[in-house]
C-alpha cells in the first residue's frame, strides 16, 4: 500500500517522462508529431493494397479487420519489447538517484498507450469515412478493453524490464518471442480457422481475448463477449501482480547490476 | 530522552559487492564461461549502526573506499543493505548527483520541472517553488534558454537550486559543496544553515573537514566498513587527521623502500658494467642528476644525508613540532682547514624558511682531515604541513663553497592542527 502511495506521489515524474518520450519520439523530423498519425495511415494503405490486390482474403473489409486488431497489438508488443529495455536505458538515473523504480516501465507503457490512443483517432476516421459506422453502446466497452490491455501490458513490461537487467539477452529473445506470439493470436486471421487441438492454447493467451473484444466493438459493432472480457481481465490482473512482485524483488539490486 | 524523535535509524547494516573478474550477462557467456564469471565478494560495510535525531546534522568521514558513500547510497535507497535495517522518517532529498535527468535541449524552466519531478514533487509543489528556485540560481535572464547553452557553473547552480529547494525532512549530501564561484558557495552554505535551523536532518559526506565542523554536531568516522569513532567533529577530525598522517608516512616509507631496492639493483648491475668499462665511474646515476645541483672545489664531499626522529628512527615525514636530527656524512679528498657547515630549508615555493651555519652559530671552524659525520639537531621544527627541500653545504671560512648541495634532501611535515602560514609561532591567547 505504501508503494502505491509513493507511486502516486511520483505521478509528476511519470507525466514528465511520458511527455518527454512523446515529444522526443519524432524530434528532428520535418513532420514531427504528425508522424503519429501518418504512420498508421501509411500502414493501412499498405495493408489495403496487399490484401485487396495480391493476397485476396475472403473476409469482408479485411484491411479494417486487420487494422483494429493490429493497432492494439502494436501497443502491446512495443510495450513489452521496448519496456524490457527501459530500465537498462535509464541506468544513469537509477544509479544516481532514488525514485520508485516502477516509474520507468509505467511511463514507458503509458507513452505507448497514449500513442495507441492517438492511432485510434485514425481508426475512427477510417470507420466513419468508409461508412462502417459505430455502435454507441458497444463503444462504451472500449475504454474497459483498453484498460484491461494496459494492465496486461504493464504487468508484462514490469516482468521483462526487471529480468532484462540481470539477463540482457531477454531483450533480443523477446523480439522473436513477440513475433511468435503475434502469430499465435488471431490478428491476421479469424479464430474460427484455428484447429481444435490448438484452441486451449489460444484460450489461455490473454491477447486472444483482448483482440477479439476490440474486433467485436470496432469491426462487428457488437457487445464484446463477456466471457472473453472477464478472462482477459483476470489474466491481466494476474500478470500485473506477478510482474510487480517480481519487479519489487529484483529492483533491490538494480543499482549494482547496471 | 525518548521524546526526541529519531529521523534515521541504521541498524547493523552490511553490504557486499561482487567484483567480477570478467563479467558476462549474456546467456552465451553465462553458459559457456561459467567458470569465467567468477567473482570476488568484497564486504564494504561490516555492520554499521547509528541513529540520527531529528534536526541533527552529522558528517561521515573516512578515507577513499571506506564505505561512507555506500552508506549514503543505502540511506537514499539507491541500493539496499544485505542485512540490517534502515528506517528513514520523512521525505528524503539527496544532493548526491546533481542535475539528474536534465535534458540539454529543454529550457532551464522545463528542466526544473523534470528534475523536481524526479525528487517526487507534484506539479503544484513545483509551481509554488519555481520563483524561489530561479532566484536562488541567479539565472533569471537565462531561464528560458536551453540548458545546453549554459556554462558548467550555471548548470550546477540550477541543479543545486532545485535539489536544495525540495523541502525535505532529511537531506543527504555527498561532496557537492564545491558548486559555482565563491559567492555562490557561500550562499549554498548559508542556505544549508538555514535549512538546518528549520529542523531538517542533514547527513554530509565530505573530505572537507572544515565544512563538516561548521555544520555538523557529530562526526562519524568510518574505517574499513566499521565505525571507528564517533563524536564532536573537532575531536574526531583531529583523530582522523592524525591517523591519515601516520598512514601517509607508512605509505611513503614503503615507496621509498621500494625505490631504494630498485636503485640498489640498478646500481649493482650498473656498477658491474662500469667496472668493466672504466674504473673511474662509480658514482650512482641518481647522484649524477643531483650533480647539477651541487658545486664546489670538491676537496670534501657530502656522501650521505639522513634525517632521524626523536626515537632514532630514520624517516622523512615529521609532525610539526617534532625534534629532527639530520646527519651529514662527508668524505675528504684533500685536507680542508677552517670548514663551515651550513643548512638551508626551503618550502615548495622556493621561500627560504630557515638557514644557518656553524659560523653564524659561532662554532669554531673545523679542520677536515678524514671522512666523518656532522649532525644538526633541531629541537622544535615548527614548519607547517608541506614538503620542504633542504640545502646542505660545506664551505671554507671565507665563503668559498667546497661542496654546496642544493635540494639535497626532502622532508615532509604533517599536522592535525589547522593553522596556516609557513611556521607555527609559539603563542598564547588571553581573551
Amino acid at each position: 500500500m505504501d508503494a502505491l502511495k509513493e507511486l502516486y506521489d511520483y505521478r509528476e515524474m511519470i507525466f514528465s517522462l511520458v511527455r518527454k518520450d512523446l515529444r522526443g519520439r519524432y524530434k528532428g523530423s520535418v513532420l514531427g508529431f504528425l508522424w503519429t498519425f501518418i504512420n498508421p495511415l501509411l500502414q493501412l494503405v499498405v495493408y489495403t493494397v496487399v490484401f485487396s490486390f495480391i493476397l485476396k482474403s475472403n473476409i469482408e473489409r479485411y484491411y479494417l479487420y486487420l487494422f483494429v486488431a493490429l493497432i492494439p497489438w502494436i501497443f502491446f508488443s512495443s510495450s513489452v519489447t521496448g519496456g524490457s529495455a527501459s530500465i537498462v536505458a535509464q541506468k544513469d538515473l537509477i544509479k544516481k538517484i532514488y525514485f520508485p523504480r516502477e516509474v520507468i516501465p509505467i511511463s514507458y507503457v503509458t507513452s505507448c498507450f497514449v500513442n495507441m490512443l492517438l492511432c485510434f483517432i485514425v481508426i475512427f476516421a477510417v470507420i466513419i469515412f468508409s461508412g462502417v459506422g459505430v455502435n454507441p453502446l458497444a463503444l462504451l466497452c472500449l475504454p474497459v478493453i483498453m484498460v484491461v490491455e494496459y494492465v496486461l501490458a504493464l504487468g508484462m513490461a514490469l516482468l521483462a524490464s526487471a529480468i532484462t537487467v540481470y539477463f540482457r539477452d531477454l531483450e533480443h529473445i523477446l523480439g522473436i518471442f513477440m513475433m511468435a506470439w503475434m502469430y499465435m493470436t488471431p490478428i491476421m486471421y479469424d479464430k474460427s480457422i484455428v484447429p481444435e487441438k490448438l484452441l486451449p492454447i489460444f484460450n489461455l493467451n490473454p491477447m486472444t481475448h483482448v483482440i477479439e473484444c476490440y474486433r467485436a466493438v470496432l469491426y462487428y459493432k457488437t457487445m464484446p463477449d463477456l466471457n472473453s472480457l472477464l478472462s482477459s481481465c483476470i489474466l491481466g490482473i494476474f500478470f500485473l501482480i506477478l510482474g510487480s512482485v517480481v519487479f519489487r524483488k529484483l529492483q533491490r539490486h538494480f543499482a549494482e547490476e547496471l | 530522552m525518548k521524546q526526541e524523535e529519531i529521523a534515521i535509524e541504521v541498524k547493523d547494516i552490511t553490504k557486499k559487492f561482487k567484483i567480477y573478474y570478467d563479467k558476462g550477462s549474456q546467456l552465451k557467456e553465462k553458459l559457456l564461461f561459467k567458470k569465467r564469471s567468477r567473482y570476488e565478494e568484497r564486504l564494504v560495510l561490516k555492520g554499521i549502526s547509528f541513529n540520527v535525531k531529528k534536526g541533527e546534522a552529522i558528517g561521515l568521514i573516512g578515507h577513499n573506499g571506506c564505505g561512507k558513500s555506500t552508506t549514503l547510497k543505502l540511506l537514499t535507497k539507491i541500493m539496499y543493505p544485505d542485512s540490517g535495517t534502515i528506517t528513514m522518517n520523512g521525505r528524503v532529498s539527496s544532493l548526491i548527483e546533481l542535475g539528474a535527468g536534465f535534458h540539454p535541449d529543454m529550457s532551464g524552466r522545463e528542466n526544473i520541472y523534470t528534475n523536481a519531478a524526479i525528487f517526487g514533487l507534484t506539479k503544484k509543489e513545483i509551481d509554488n517553488r519555481l520563483d524561489d528556485i530561479i532566484s536562488f540560481s541567479e539565472l533569471e535572464q537565462f531561464i528560458d534558454n536551453p540548458v545546453r547553452t549554459y556554462s558548467s557553473g550555471m548548470y550546477m547552480r540550477l541543479a543545486f537550486s532545485v535539489a536544495i529547494n525540495v523541502d525535505a525532512d532529511i537531506l543527504l549530501i555527498d561532496e557537492i559543496l564545491g558548486v559555482g564561484d565563491a559567492n555562490f558557495q557561500a550562499k549554498c552554505f548559508n542556505k544549508l544553515r538555514e535549512i538546518k535551523a528549520s529542523g531538517t536532518t542533514i547527513v554530509i559526506v565530505s573530505h572537507s573537514l572544515g565544512q563538516i565542523e561548521q555544520i555538523c554536531e557529530r562526526s562519524i568516522w568510518i574505517h574499513d566498513g566499521l565505525i571507528r569513532a564517533e563524536g564532536i567533529p573537532k575531536r574526531i577530525d583531529l583523530e582522523y587527521l592524525e591517523f591519515m598522517g601516520q598512514k601517509l608516512q607508512e605509505n611513503t616509507e614503503k615507496e621509498l623502500e621500494k625505490k631504494a631496492e630498485k636503485n640498489k639493483e640498478n646500481n649493482a648491475s650498473k656498477a658491474e658494467e662500469s667496472k668493466t668499462l672504466t674504473e673511474n665511474k662509480v658514482e650512482p646515476s641518481e647522484e649524477e642528476v643531483k650533480e647539477k645541483n651541487r658545486w664546489g672545489n670538491g676537496n670534501a664531499r657530502i656522501t650521505q644525508i639522513k634525517a632521524f626522529a626523536e626515537n632514532g628512527k630514520e624517516q622523512r615525514i615529521f609532525k610539526t613540532g617534532d625534534k629532527i636530527k639530520i646527519s651529514i656524512d662527508y668524505s675528504v679528498k684533500k685536507k680542508v682547514s677552517d670548514a663551515v657547515f651550513g643548512i638551508g630549508i626551503f618550502n615548495r615555493d622556493g621561500v627560504q624558511c630557515y638557514g644557518t651555519n656553524t659560523r653564524i652559530d659561532k662554532l669554531n671552524e673545523f679542520d677536515l682531515e678524514k671522512n666523518g659525520c656532522a649532525e644538526i639537531t633541531i629541537d622544535d621544527v615548527s614548519l607547517l604541513p608541506g614538503e620542504y627541500l633542504i640545502d646542505l653545504a660545506i664551505e671554507s671560512e671565507d665563503g668559498i663553497p667546497i661542496d654546496y648541495f642544493r635540494e639535497a634532501y626532502k622532508i615532509e611535515m604533517i599536522s592535525a592542527v589547522g593553522d596556516v602560514g609557513i611556521a607555527r609561532l609559539k603563542h598564547n591567547w588571553l581573551v
